[in-house]
C-alpha cells in the first residue's frame, strides 16, 4: 500500500502531487475581496485537468497561483514539491523557467519575429545558448505540427497556428507542467478542437496539463474537471476534490 | 543581452530614433562648440607660431601735463642698445590727412593716419605686401606711399600706380599691404619714407611707436627695461604692449561665448535625457504584458531590470554616437569654411559618449525598476 505521505519517496516522485493547494486564499484590494476563497486540491503528475467556471469565478487567479506568478494571501501552495510562500523571486523564476510552461488566450507572440525565434524565447531564461535554443525550438515546432512554418513571422500565421507556436514555446524546455489559460478562447471551433487534441497528445507524452476554460463542452472532453464558482471549488469530477478532501492520495491508489 | 536590449528598440524604430534625437542634438551642440572653439584656437596658435609672440610695441603714454605724446628722437637708437633685442623699428605719426584726390571733401579724412615708416618695418611686424612693392631706398625719397589694407579700401585704391592726395601733395601708391595681425594700426595707415617726410613735412625724427623683437625668453626682461631706457626721467610715460596678448585676449572673449553655448548644449542634453526617461516609462506601461510573459517564461526581476536598463543605455548611446558624428561634421564644416585647421580633442568625444551613457543609466533606472516591479500576473490580465 503506497501513499503520498511515505517519507522514503523522493520529492519529485510520480506519486507525489505536482500541484498541492491547501485552503488557499487570495485577496485583492482594500477592503479585501477574495478572488480565491479556500481552495484545496491535488493534481498528480500525468493528469489532464480542466478548471472550469464562469468569468469572475477566480479561475485565472487560481492559474496564477498554480503558475507561481502570484502568492496566496493565506493557505499553502506547493508546486513541484516547493512551497511557493517560502521562496525568493529567483527560485520561483527558475521554477517557471524549467518546470512550468504557460499558454495564454492572447498567444503573446512577438510580431515580426519568426515562429522559430518566438519558440526559442521559451528557453531564454533557462540558460540555453542561442544556437541550442533554436535547435530545440525547431523540434518543438515539429512536435506541434508546424515543422514547415519555422520561418513564418507570427503575423503571417492563422490564429490556430499562432496558438500552436505559443504551445511549442511553452513545451520547448519539456516542462512537467503545462498551464493553459483559455487556449481556445480566441479561436474558431475547428482550430479550437485541434488545439485540444494537441493538448491531449502532449499529455499522453507525459506532460501534466491544466487547462482553464469557461467552456464546459471543452472541459467535458478532458478526463478531470474542477468547477469553480466565487473562488471555491464546487465540483471535482474525481469526486474527492472538494474542500478538505485528499484528492491526491485517492487518485494515487487507482 | 544586447540582442534582448535591442528587441524593444527594433520593434519601435521611429520612437527610438525620435527619443535618441534629443540626446543627439545636445551632444552635437556640445561637440560642435568644443570643436569649433578648439579649431579657432588652433588657428590662432598657428598664427602666433608664424607671427611670433616676441614682438613688443612701445608708445608714448599720456604725460602728466597732457602734452602731445612723443618719444624722444633718439629713442630708437636707445632701444637698439638694450640687451636681448634682435631688431627694432619705428613709425611716426604725421598730422597730415590723406584723400583720394585734391578735389575730395577736406573733412572726409577717412580716419587714415599718415605714418613715417622705417624700411625694416615690415620685417619686424611680420607684414606682407599684397600687391606692388614695399618702400626702398629710392622710393623713400620720392612722394611714394604704401597703403594698409583698410586704408586702400577706404580710398578705393585697388592697384598700385594710383595717385592719391597726401598732405597737399600728390603721392603715388607703390604697394598695398595685407592685413597685419600684430600691428592692426598699420591697416588704416598710409606709409611714407623718412626722407620725403623730412623734405615735405618737416619731420623731426621723433618716433610715435617703436616695434622691437627679442628672443622669446628675454621678452619679459626687455619689457621692464624699455621705459627707463627710453625716458629715464619719466619711465611711466612710456607704454609697452605685447600685440600677441591682444590676439589671445580676443580668443579669451570668445571662450566666454563658448561657455554659454556649452551651457545651452548641456540643457539640450538634459532635455534629451528626460526624453529617454519618458520614452522608457511609456514603454514600460505599454509592455506590461511582455514583461508578464517574460516573467512566466522564467525571467527574474533582475532580468527585467537589466533588459530595460540596457534598452535605455542603448537608446542614449545611440543618441551619443549620432550626436558626436553630427558635432564632428559641424566642426569640420566650420573649419573648412573658415580655413582653420580641424582640431577636435578626442577626449571631448569620449567624455560626450560617456556622459550619454551616464544619462541613459540615470534616465533608465526608474523605468527599469518599475518594469521589474510589474507583477508577473500582468500577462494574464487582459
Amino acid at each position: 500500500m503506497r501513499s503520498t505521505t511515505t517519507p522514503t519517496l523522493p520529492a519529485h516522485s510520480a506519486l507525489n502531487p505536482l500541484i498541492m493547494l491547501d485552503d488557499v486564499h487570495r485577496a485583492y484590494g482594500q477592503p479585501p475581496v477574495l478572488a480565491v476563497a479556500g481552495v484545496t486540491l491535488r493534481i498528480m503528475p500525468g493528469e489532464l485537468v480542466a478548471i472550469v467556471g464562469p468569468s469572475g469565478s477566480g479561475k485565472s487567479t487560481l492559474l496564477n497561483l498554480i503558475g507561481t506568478l502570484d502568492r496566496p494571501t493565506a493557505g499553502i501552495a506547493r508546486i513541484d514539491g516547493l512551497d511557493v510562500d517560502d521562496l525568493p523571486d529567483r527560485t520561483l523564476s527558475a521554477l517557471r523557467a524549467y518546470r512550468i510552461g504557460f499558454v495564454f488566450q492572447q498567444f503573446h507572440l512577438a510580431d515580426g519575429v519568426t515562429a522559430l525565434d518566438n519558440v526559442a524565447d521559451g528557453l531564454l531564461y533557462a540558460g540555453v545558448p542561442r544556437a541550442e535554443r533554436r535547435r530545440q525550438a525547431a523540434v518543438a515546432l515539429d512536435r506541434v505540427g508546424l515543422g514547415g512554418r519555422l520561418g513564418h513571422r507570427s503575423n503571417q500565421l492563422s490564429g490556430g497556428e499562432r496558438q500552436r507556436v505559443a504551445i511549442a514555446r511553452a513545451v520547448v524546455g519539456d516542462p512537467p507542467l503545462l498551464l493553459a489559460d483559455e487556449p481556445t478562447g480566441n479561436l474558431d471551433t475547428a482550430s479550437g478542437t485541434s488545439i485540444v487534441e494537441l493538448l491531449h497528445e502532449l499529455n499522453t507524452q507525459g506532460t501534466t496539463v491544466v487547462v482553464i476554460t469557461h467552456d464546459t463542452e471543452l472541459a467535458g472532453r478532458l478526463p478531470r474537471q474542477i468547477a469553480l464558482r466565487d473562488g471555491r471549488v464546487t465540483r471535482d469530477s474525481t469526486g474527492s476534490g472538494t474542500a478538505g478532501a485528499l484528492a491526491g492520495s485517492s487518485r494515487a491508489e487507482t | 543581452m544586447l540582442r534582448l536590449g535591442t528587441s524593444g528598440l527594433r520593434s519601435r524604430p521611429t520612437r527610438a530614433v525620435l527619443s535618441a534625437l534629443g540626446i543627439a542634438i545636445g551632444i552635437a551642440a556640445m561637440i560642435a562648440v568644443v570643436g569649433i572653439s578648439s579649431s579657432s584656437q588652433a588657428r590662432l596658435n598657428a598664427q602666433l607660431e608664424q607671427l611670433g609672440t616676441n614682438l613688443l610695441t612701445v608708445q608714448a603714454g599720456e604725460s602728466l601735463m597732457g602734452q602731445e605724446p612723443e618719444l624722444p628722437p633718439d629713442a630708437l637708437g636707445k632701444v637698439r642698445r638694450v640687451e636681448g633685442i634682435a631688431t627694432a623699428t619705428s613709425t611716426a605719426t604725421l598730422q597730415e590727412s590723406v584723400y583720394r584726390s585734391s578735389l575730395s571733401d577736406p573733412d572726409a579724412t577717412g580716419g587714415i593716419t599718415t605714418l613715417v615708416a622705417d624700411q625694416n618695418l615690415l620685417g619686424v611686424v611680420s607684414g606682407q605686401v599684397g600687391s606692388g612693392v614695399w618702400l626702398n631706398s629710392a622710393t623713400e625719397t620720392f612722394p611714394a606711399v604704401v597703403l594698409g589694407s583698410v586704408a586702400a579700401e577706404r580710398l578705393g585704391v585697388v592697384a598700385p600706380g594710383t595717385q592719391i592726395w597726401l598732405g597737399g601733395t600728390g603721392f603715388t601708391v607703390v604697394g598695398i599691404l595685407d592685413p597685419v595681425p600684430l600691428a592692426p594700426e598699420l591697416d588704416a595707415a598710409a606709409l611714407i619714407g623718412t626722407e620725403i617726410a623730412i623734405d615735405l613735412f618737416d619731420f623731426t625724427g621723433s618716433p610715435t611707436t617703436i616695434y622691437e623683437r627679442s628672443a622669446d625668453e628675454a621678452v619679459e626682461t626687455v619689457r621692464d627695461l624699455l621705459p627707463p631706457t627710453i625716458a629715464p626721467e619719466a619711465p611711466h610715460e612710456v607704454t609697452v604692449s605685447r600685440p600677441s596678448d591682444a590676439l589671445a585676449a580676443r580668443t579669451a572673449a570668445n571662450d566666454a561665448f563658448t561657455g554659454l553655448l556649452l551651457g545651452l548644449g548641456s540643457i539640450a542634453l538634459l532635455v534629451g535625457g528626460i526624453g529617454v526617461a519618458n520614452t522608457m516609462i511609456i514603454s514600460v506601461l505599454e509592455r506590461r504584458r511582455e514583461i508578464g510573459l517574460r516573467r512566466s517564461l522564467g525571467a527574474t526581476r533582475r532580468h527585467i531590470l537589466v533588459q530595460f536598463l540596457t534598452e535605455a543605455l542603448l537608446l542614449s548611446a545611440l543618441g551619443g554616437v549620432f550626436g558626436s558624428a553630427l558635432g564632428t561634421a559641424a566642426t569640420g564644416i566650420m573649419a573648412g569654411i573658415n580655413g582653420w585647421p580641424f582640431a577636435l580633442p578626442p577626449v571631448a568625444v569620449v567624455v560626450a559618449v560617456t556622459a550619454t551613457l551616464l544619462i541613459g543609466a540615470i534616465a533608465g533606472l526608474y523605468p527599469a525598476v518599475r518594469a521589474a516591479r510589474t507583477p508577473p500576473t500582468a500577462a494574464l490580465s487582459s
